[in-house]
């Protein structure tokens, strides 16, 4: 049972890379969510004592290596915030969708927020409010995402009480 | 509740509060680290390959069904449409090949000439097609994907131009793949000139696909709206006289400094499908040569005022090290 839920952690996680770098129209490109984040987000709150921090690091420095980024970049960013879910998984897990929403929106945004922060100091900061927009579509979308990735936990042999 | 049940829950309670914001206060400072390393030195290519060959998967199947695509594009075109082709193709090449008589003749002259006034003869190039494959990278950064890596003798820095001028130059170097910098990118220059007057300036990406900015150009410039530049060889990382882009805007502002001109990249930045790398012949000597200043410079032999015998100095101390 753990393997398969290392599984379906695989499985979600490499369909989230594969969302991240899929080609988009131009006028799509600066809404697309962080899928990386809201999957790794997911994986914390539903097994804290599995899937933590070090997941998190790895998949920042794919996304950085995805993104031709300097590495550390959004492994620093994507700690720090499932940092967060882990120690306050407990309280996530019994709110509603709408008030995962809103928290995970903050999430994002200070994850958007370390990385701008970065890549100001590396000396290329884009220049318009555009680059928070992954923020508000991603929390849009979290109750769907939220859903979806729980179904296919559950097939693959979990049974929460939640 | 049965035993593994509170075992379970026990260790979600107890396992995991210190341990995690140790953990993470490790992670924070190996990322700090990293960074760090990555931007002061460069060192970090090799973890960057590894990681690159677990992503190798992800862009292979983002990119499967646009090649599926030409694929299919050009098993289903019909009969007439190859034949339609194939003429118009002939023609270009009936064209281009009366071009290029004319060019060989004057490459010929060019040589002899510049034989009599003993200059360096012009280094020859090669060329290997690559193409882009289709995958999105950071949204405000520059960057594509070439589905040509080390393996193909890809090497970092190398530059990438298209059928209608330069494009960029190599910035990563994977086995399989390798990521390439458009010339439009914010943290990219390229040495340009004028090719109505030598007029040589660097022109600097803006983060947009439709110009880049030529800075420092004083008012009494001779530069024109619809001036050619071309790729000037200093920096030696690009080859000489490739076109790079044509003058769209100059606004002469006298309160400023210097005037801001703005160039449209010759390169089809957002569209070109295939990119051909060049390799310069004098690119190992390029890279000898820096090797050998930086060694020079190791053994602070720099300051001698010959170059030649600096050179010697630090070839005879890596023998002498050996």
């Amino acid at each position: 049972m753990v393997a398969s839920n290392f599984k379906a952690a695989g499985l979600t996680i490499f369909v989230a890379f594969t969302l991240t770098i899929m080609p988009l129209p131009d006028w799509a490109i600066e809404f697309r969510p962080d899928w990386v984040t809201l999957v790794v987000i997911y994986w914390a709150m539903a097994m804290p004592a599995r899937t933590g921090v070090t997941l998190a690091w790895l998949a920042g420095l794919m996304l950085d290596v995805s993104h031709g980024a300097i590495l550390g970049q959004n492994a620093l960013g994507l700690v720090l915030v499932i940092y967060i879910v882990h120690i306050q998984h407990q309280r996530l897990r019994v709110a509603s969708l709408l008030q995962q929403a809103i928290v995970i929106f903050f999430l994002l945004l200070l994850k958007q927020l370390i990385v701008l922060w970065v890549s100001g100091i590396v000396g290329h900061a884009p220049h318009t409010w555009l680059f928070f927009m992954p923020c508000v579509t991603g929390a849009i979308l979290w109750p769907w995402i939220y859903i979806i990735v729980r179904d296919i936990h559950r097939k693959c042999g979990y049974s929460a009480p939640y | 509740m049965n035993l593994p049940q509170v075992a379970d829950a026990m260790q979600t309670l107890f396992l995991r509060g210190p341990s995690v914001t140790l953990r993470m206060i490790i992670l924070v400072i190996l990322s700090i680290i990293l960074m760090t390393a990555d931007h002061r030195w460069q060192h970090l290519d090799t973890v960057r390959n590894t990681l690159s060959y677990l992503l190798f998967p992800v862009e292979y199947v983002v990119d499967l069904p646009i090649r599926l695509y030409y694929w299919g594009q050009q098993n289903m075109s019909s009969h007439q449409t190859l034949l339609r082709e194939n003429r118009d193709l002939k023609d270009l090449q009936l064209q281009s090949r009366v071009q290029l008589q004319k060019l060989d003749i004057l490459e010929k002259e060019n040589e002899r000439l510049r034989q009599l006034l003993s200059a360096t003869p012009k280094t020859p190039e090669d060329h290997l097609i690559a193409e882009i494959v289709s995958v999105d990278v950071d949204p405000y950064r520059h960057f594509i994907v070439l589905n040509k890596g080390a393996k193909d003798r890809v090497y970092k820095g190398q530059p990438i131009i298209d059928a209608h001028g330069v494009m960029g130059q190599i910035v990563y170097v994977n086995a399989l793949t390798s990521t390439a910098m458009l010339i439009s990118d914010v943290s990219h220059a390229i040495p340009v000139q004028i090719d109505r007057t030598g007029l040589r300036s660097v022109a600097f990406g803006a983060g947009q696909t439709d110009y880049l900015d030529l800075r420092h150009i004083p008012h009494n410039a001779d530069i024109r709206v619809g001036d050619k530049l071309i790729s000037s060889g200093l920096g030696e990382r690009f080859p000489r006289n490739y076109p790079v882009a044509t003058i769209t805007n100059i606004d002469r502002d006298t309160g400023e400094t210097f005037i801001d001109v703005r160039a449209l990249p010759m390169a089809q930045l957002d569209t070109s499908r295939e990119v051909l790398l060049v390799w310069t012949e004098n690119h190992q000597q390029i890279l000898t040569g820096m090797e050998q200043i930086e060694e020079a410079s190791d053994q602070g032999t720099a300051e001698t005022a010959d170059d030649d015998t600096a050179q010697q100095e630090s070839t005879e101390t890596v023998d002498g090290r050996e």
